[in-house]
């Protein structure tokens, strides 16, 4: 398996302080995918962003896993409806011009 | 720069308790945390400020000097020694200055500040200069070795000697390059954070540096010699035959410069990686499997 865009998770935990039962609770809630092989467990460099995001809200916030989820949910549905007042926005400025 | 009542951020009133201003700020950081309010400047602008009212307001300390001085609480200390200096100087000053030994705090502030008119200048308090930060980004290879490098710092060009071994975030005190003294009074210092930027395949621990090397699998089955890249130039190693993958051995003196220690360095640790062979041919592959069949039946 390329490991090149894999992270170990023990590694991703030392480095932010926070315990590897973090994660294996955030994939347990489906919020993040882990990869496990040869007894190691890996995160996928492109979601760091969001297990970072969480760390934040569950370690700076206080918000429990319950919490990050329903979170994530409306957060996703934010970023939809960003896109389409955009969208709107500009086809409304062709209307202007 | 405008004053902030943090009070009044934070939404709390002067006798809120310090469960209330925790009460208040997470309250209010969860509402506007960034995180929370993607792509929103006002949020993040408003984030900043809580954060700021909570560290003021949530040390007791800070708030202390925040309830007496305001504004000007980062100037507490100075503003209390010079206040000592200004009680001495006015028991031991000629009589115009009798009437105002008791003069309200305002009064001491102005002559601080520079708000006071003419007439004043024998009690006129010097005034240390103002603190400037900045901050300065630098290549991990740029620190590897002492050099010295030209800043500006408002339109002044100050030549600074950068350490090799300087750590990221470390901060260094320039004396006297901060803001002017006020009254003749001595000038603020420049203080540089510094953030070191590592784009090498090497992971600095202090002034340790970590490494992975490939190694084809016959030279970790049956050892050998290999040349490897170090932070500034090459060394060869000795590999040990049934090398395991992941092992690290220790090149002592090949890491980062130690801070301040001229020609003192750490250690470089080179992990293996082993590679296996791809796209074997079937006479390879033979030749595996009868390996094979020798580990397991002899």
């Amino acid at each position: 398996m390329d490991k090149a865009n894999l992270i170990s998770v023990k590694r991703f935990c030392t480095l932010h302080q926070v315990p590897v039962t973090f994660i294996h609770e955030l994939h347990d809630y489906e919020l993040i995918e882990v990869i496990s092989t040869n007894n190691n467990t890996y995160l996928k460099t492109t979601q760091l962003y969001h297990v970072e995001k969480m760390i934040r809200l569950h370690y700076d916030l206080e918000i429990n896993f319950q919490g990050i989820d329903a979170i994530h949910n409306l957060l996703k549905q934010i970023e939809v409806l960003q896109d389409e007042v955009q969208t709107l926005k500009n086809k409304l400025h062709r209307f202007e011009d | 720069m405008a004053f902030i009542d943090y009070y009044k951020v934070l939404g709390i009133s002067k006798n809120a308790t310090e469960k209330d201003i925790k009460n208040a700020y997470r309250k209010l950081a969860r509402k506007y945390h960034p995180d929370l309010n993607p792509n929103d400047k006002d949020a993040e602008k408003r984030f900043k400020e809580i954060n700021e009212a909570n560290e003021v307001l949530g040390n007791p300390e800070n708030r202390k000097k925040y309830d007496d001085y305001g504004e000007h609480w980062k100037h507490a200390d100075d503003i209390e020694n010079a206040k000592q200096q200004q009680q001495y100087t006015q028991q031991n000053a000629y009589s115009d200055f009798d009437s105002r030994t008791q003069g309200d705090f305002s009064d001491f502030f102005e002559s601080m500040f520079g708000g006071r008119a003419s007439g004043t200048s024998g009690r006129q308090v010097k005034f240390r200069g103002q603190d400037y930060n900045a901050e300065l980004q630098l290549q991990l290879k740029d620190v590897f070795t002492t050099h010295k490098r030209t800043l500006t710092v408002n339109n002044k060009n100050i030549r600074i000697t950068i350490p090799a071994g300087i750590e990221n975030g470390q901060v260094i005190k320039i004396k006297g390059h901060g803001g002017k003294g006020i009254n003749g009074g001595p000038n603020g210092d420049l203080y540089i954070r510094f953030t070191i930027i590592n784009n090498t395949r090497f992971k600095r621990d202090g002034d340790n540096l970590h490494a992975t090397v490939d190694l084809d699998l016959y030279k970790a089955i049956l050892g050998g010699d290999i040349t490897i890249n170090t932070f500034d130039g090459k060394a060869k190693l000795k590999i040990k035959p049934e090398t395991q993958n992941g092992t690290t051995v220790k090149l002592k003196g090949k890491g980062f410069p130690k801070y301040k220690k001229e020609g003192v360095f750490g250690n470089l640790y080179v992990t293996y990686n082993i590679v296996t062979p791809k796209n074997l041919t079937d006479k390879e592959k033979a030749l595996f499997k009868e390996l094979e069949k020798i580990r397991h039946h002899g």
